[in-house]
């Protein structure tokens, strides 16, 4: 039996977000809202694991109302109970802050035998929430999981190292970041969506975690500070060759190669 | 502003794997050093592992004033408590001002562990780094948004400053054999692991994919329309002895494993030659290559933004232009 | 609640259907639209999805959504390929005679073989001789003790190839035209069933059709379904639904090649810039466009009305259809004609679309007889 925890961030689908030319700021509008796809991953992982082992799978995200959206996604593909804490408090949060949200979640919200999240988020892509978590909690990590098994006894999990794996026995309960696995996240059949839909996804505030240092969430509970953000702009003037034949476009390529000494 | 006199210096960590330094390390000597020169403070470099101590003076050849060893059999293997307290009790010796973590999979393990410890900030995976001029902090900044925004960030109020930075963004410096520096070993308790090491798999060496330190990558992409069309892009490679790398859109249509990934989400690289084949040029895929020192691109769409940060493009179809241009490459071998 | 705008259910089976499309349908559907062949393992895991239940009643194990919503989902499977949408929406419709009027036995046997066999179902009406005049039909099922031996040929049977069961129709009276017709539910592997090679289609190519023959087939009396002799009300009555279907997938099949439109017309530069900005091209684009509105809010309204039990559904039905199905039809060779040279190639799905478009103004009734059924309720 393993009672398991996913965390979960509503993210705006960034493969399909565009700079405005002009401004040079990002165009968010109908740029759609998905699950972070490393969390759906890390879910797919922790419902295989219920399935094998039996338990249940518990969902939490962080963020405004509208991310109960994601929730009732991971409801559709398996998850058993999902919460949203939500709270203009912890708006402005960093990582710092908001593992120690999350760890406050947990503590109200578990025990459980095991936490999940994706290794990031594709928006923020900073990868730690999950470790700082584990470390408010005092509880065992590993990160960049692709297979996860429990024997009974302790979790066995496969890590992403560069040139193989890792397995590395932990105990329970311990917080893992799962990479993307062989096992694609399962989707929704049409009546587990609707299913969903019906779901009451239960809201927690700050106020209903005891204990909840208040100096630790938000920006007042933020180590670091976003001071400028910027597009980025790559654009260089190169040579291009355009309605040639394959043959002379690419000697003229090699010859542009060799003269710069690039080849040999 | 807070004063931080007590915390002095900029450190560095080196990663070792199997006694052997890894690259991302002496990398962020070059910026370290770059940022200790302007604040005057020293560079120091500092090794945990089993039998590292003779690799202290390579960290000094590459721009280190200082290194800190430790050097003990208890640290053979990455195991995430153990180093983290390590480091937790060097920084609390020493009081670095800010510390750099080559943002590999330990780096990114142990960064975010160390800095919650702490309770200081932690800034990841970062691109550039400076200095902010009106507050003297170290400015980090980082991509976002799949690589379509920048953000500078600064940890303001606590110290050490942490960040974890991308492998391959950095050039080594040369190494200087003559520079001198200080070895300081320190001697630590090694904390009760919380994880144990059961098993290493090594996967078959034919299939590891070292796009951090290739010189030439051949990558492929969605224009290949079916992963057996990767043979054109494996093909080049071989003439050029380069590795195979690939856009997202080919790793989440399950052409080629994730490993050859380049991008926001995959590997950062900057190799002497980079050409994409059949990639649109996405931003994200644009975060992890524009770094090349060349890049060229082969794409049928002449309004590719690929052809944006291309130092050489082709507008071609590239089923025709790379057999072409593997059999240019050959005579022009033959006739030097 | 609105017809137009889609409530949060209706954008949920949206969404997953989108992802079931994106994931399993799209990476197979060239392959194969090439082989001519159903991919058996694909249907399957629609069924498992709930894609071939959807319409059933939860007593079955179906989901029992309104037409609005079969809408919805359909239109969104034909964006993946028209053809396995039509394989499941055949399944579905052929177990409709059953659901409707057949034994609590017969509901079971055919919820059994689609929910827990990913078996198939088949609606075996139109023969060589009578297509769009059903009533001609001239299979015939003979009393004898407590079975019917039936006898003919059926043929253009979609899913026949693939089917585990048949609801199929036979004359029991031949003299009483089609009062004389009755429903049965014939398994395939009852002797002297046997089907011809399916047909090599232009397009709907993961659709299979074929004929069925019917060889001194002994059926018992218990898998009549319904009433004996009234079996042509019930085929006029899917018939009447089955079109909402058709017009669902049209709308499917030209939204999708309005989407490869666009997306290609910003992209390809002639002249100096993206083909959408010669006005040509814009043009042809607002008109799919236009045209496709039309053609999704009349599917729309027929859907609500049949969900509504409203008298005159039929109408708007085979409109909706006949006006749908030439949308597709001039989408598609829009769109091809947008893409140019490249549209005219394999390796570009409009090609696929346009070859798919053709059969939605053929099946179901063609465009000729829907023309029939609207100018006779004007003319009553």
């Amino acid at each position: 039996m393993l009672n398991i925890l996913v965390c979960v961030k509503q993210v705006p689908d960034t493969t399909v977000i565009k700079i405005d030319p002009v401004t040079k700021t990002l165009i968010r509008t109908g740029v759609p809202s998905i699950v972070n796809p490393f969390d759906a991953y890390a879910l797919e992982q922790a419902v295989r694991l219920k399935e094998a082992c039996g338990g249940t799978v518990t969902v939490v995200s962080m963020g405004p109302p509208q991310a109960k959206e994601a929730l009732k996604e991971c409801l559709s593909k398996g998850a058993d109970r999902a919460f949203l804490m939500t709270d203009r408090a912890v708006g402005g949060s960093d990582t710092l802050a908001t593992s120690y949200i999350l760890s406050c979640v947990y503590r109200k919200l578990g025990p459980f035998d095991a936490v999940f999240c994706g290794k990031q988020a594709i928006d923020g892509d900073t990868g730690q929430v999950g470790p700082e978590m584990a470390e408010h909690l005092g509880i065992p990590q590993v990160t960049y999981a692709v297979s996860v098994e429990y024997d009974g006894g302790e979790l066995k999990v496969r890590r992403e190292v560069d040139d193989g794996w890792d397995v590395i026995g932990i105990p329970t309960p311990a917080i893992i970041t799962v990479n993307k696995t062989d096992e694609l996240p399962r989707m929704a059949t049409l009546s587990s969506a609707l299913e969903a839909n019906r779901a009451d996804i239960e809201e927690i505030h700050c106020a209903d975690v005891a204990d909840m240092d208040m100096d630790r969430v938000g920006l007042k509970g933020s180590a670091t500070k976003v001071i400028k953000t910027f597009t980025p702009d790559r654009t260089k003037q190169g040579v291009k060759l355009e309605g040639k034949a394959a043959g002379d476009a690419a000697k003229e390529l090699v010859a542009l190669l060799a003269d710069k000494q690039l080849i040999s | 502003m807070k004063e931080f006199q007590a915390y002095q210096d900029i450190w560095v960590y080196l990663e070792t794997k199997d006694g052997e330094l890894r690259n991302v390390g002496l990398e962020l000597l070059n910026p370290g050093r770059r940022l200790a020169d302007a604040t005057g403070e020293k560079l120091v470099g500092v090794l945990i592992g089993d039998g590292v101590a003779a690799l202290a003076n390579t960290v000094i050849a590459h721009g280190a004033d200082r290194v800190i060893v430790v050097d003990d059999p208890a640290y053979g293997w990455y195991e995430t408590e153990r180093y983290t307290s390590a480091l937790e009790e060097l920084v609390a010796r020493h009081k670095p001002s800010a510390l750099l973590i080559g943002a590999t999979n330990n780096g990114r393990d142990m960064g975010p562990r160390l800095s919650c410890r702490l309770r200081t900030g932690l800034t990841a995976d970062c691109t550039e780094l400076g200095l902010d001029e009106e507050t003297g902090h170290v400015a980090w900044t980082r991509p976002a948004f799949g690589g379509n925004l920048m953000a500078t960030i600064l940890c303001p109020d606590t110290r050490p400053q942490i960040g974890t930075v991308r492998p391959g963004v950095f050039k080594k410096r040369p190494a200087d054999p003559s520079r001198k520096g200080q070895i300081l070993a320190e001697t630590l308790t090694p904390a009760a692991p919380m994880s144990r090491l059961l098993e290493v798999l090594k996967k078959d060496m034919r299939e590891v994919v070292d796009l951090e330190n290739a010189e030439v990558i051949v990558s492929g992409g969605f224009g290949l329309r079916a992963p057996e069309n990767f043979s054109y892009i494996r093909d080049l490679a071989a003439v050029l002895g380069g590795q195979v790398g690939s856009s997202r859109a080919a790793v989440d249509a399950g052409w080629i494993p994730q490993a050859h990934q380049v991008g926001q989400t995959g590997k950062t690289v900057a190799p002497k030659i980079y050409i994409a084949c059949g990639i649109s040029g996405a931003i994200q895929h644009l975060a992890g290559m524009s770094g090349s020192d060349t890049i060229i691109a082969i794409n049928k769409d002449p309004e590719a933004p690929i052809f944006d940060v291309a130092d050489y493009g082709i507008v071609g179809d590239l089923f025709e232009v790379i057999p072409a241009l593997i059999q240019e490459l050959q005579e022009y071998r033959k006739r030097q | 609640m609105s017809t137009f705008v889609l409530n949060e259910d209706r954008l949920t089976l949206q969404k997953v259907t989108r992802e079931f499309v994106q994931r399993y349908v799209r990476p197979v559907a060239a392959e194969w639209d090439e082989k001519g062949e159903t991919p058996l393992e694909l249907y399957r895991l629609a069924v498992q999805h709930g894609f071939a239940t959807f319409a059933w009643p939860k007593e079955v194990g179906g989901l029992g959504l309104p037409f609005l919503y079969q809408v919805v989902i359909t239109e969104e499977l034909s964006k993946g390929d028209v053809g396995i949408a039509n394989t499941l929406g055949a399944t579905s419709f052929a177990g409709r005679p059953v659901l409707d009027s057949g034994t609590d036995a017969q509901k079971q046997f055919i919820a059994d073989i689609i929910l827990k066999q990913g078996g198939m179902g088949s609606f075996a009406l139109t023969e060589p001789n009578a297509g769009s005049d059903a009533s001609k039909i001239r299979t015939t099922a003979v009393k004898s003790g407590d079975e019917y031996i039936l006898n003919g040929r059926k043929c253009f049977i979609t899913n026949a190839p693939n089917a585990q069961f048949f609801v199929l129709f036979a004359k029991t009276a031949p003299e009483r035209g089609h009062r004389g017709i009755s429903a049965f539910l014939v398994e395939r592997d009852r002797p002297g069933v046997s089907t011809g090679k399916h047909e090599n289609k232009m397009g709907f190519r993961l659709a299979t059709a074929g004929d069925v023959v019917l060889e001194d087939v002994h059926v018992p009396a218990e898998n009549l379904i319904g009433v004996e002799n009234k079996g042509y009300g019930l085929a006029m009555k899917i018939l009447d639904y089955s079109r909402i279907g058709v017009a669902a997938e049209a709308v499917g099949v030209a939204q999708r090649a309005l989407d490869l439109a666009v997306e290609y017309a910003k992209g390809r530069t002639t002249f100096g810039q993206p083909i959408a900005r010669h006005q040509g091209i814009a043009f042809k684009l607002a008109d799919i466009e236009m045209r496709i509105q039309a053609a999704r809010s009349l599917a729309y309204q027929a859907a609500e009305l049949a969900d509504a039990g409203a008298a005159g559904f039929g109408k708007i039905s085979s409109c909706a259809k006949a006006f749908a199905s030439e949308t597709a039809e001039f989408a598609t060779r829009e769109a091809v004609q947008i893409f140019g040279g490249y549209g005219y190639m394999k390796d570009y799905e409009v090609e696929k679309l346009f070859r798919d478009a053709k059969l939605l103004s053929i099946f179901e009734g063609t465009n000729e007889i829907q023309r029939v059924i609207t100018s006779s309720y004007l003319l009553k």
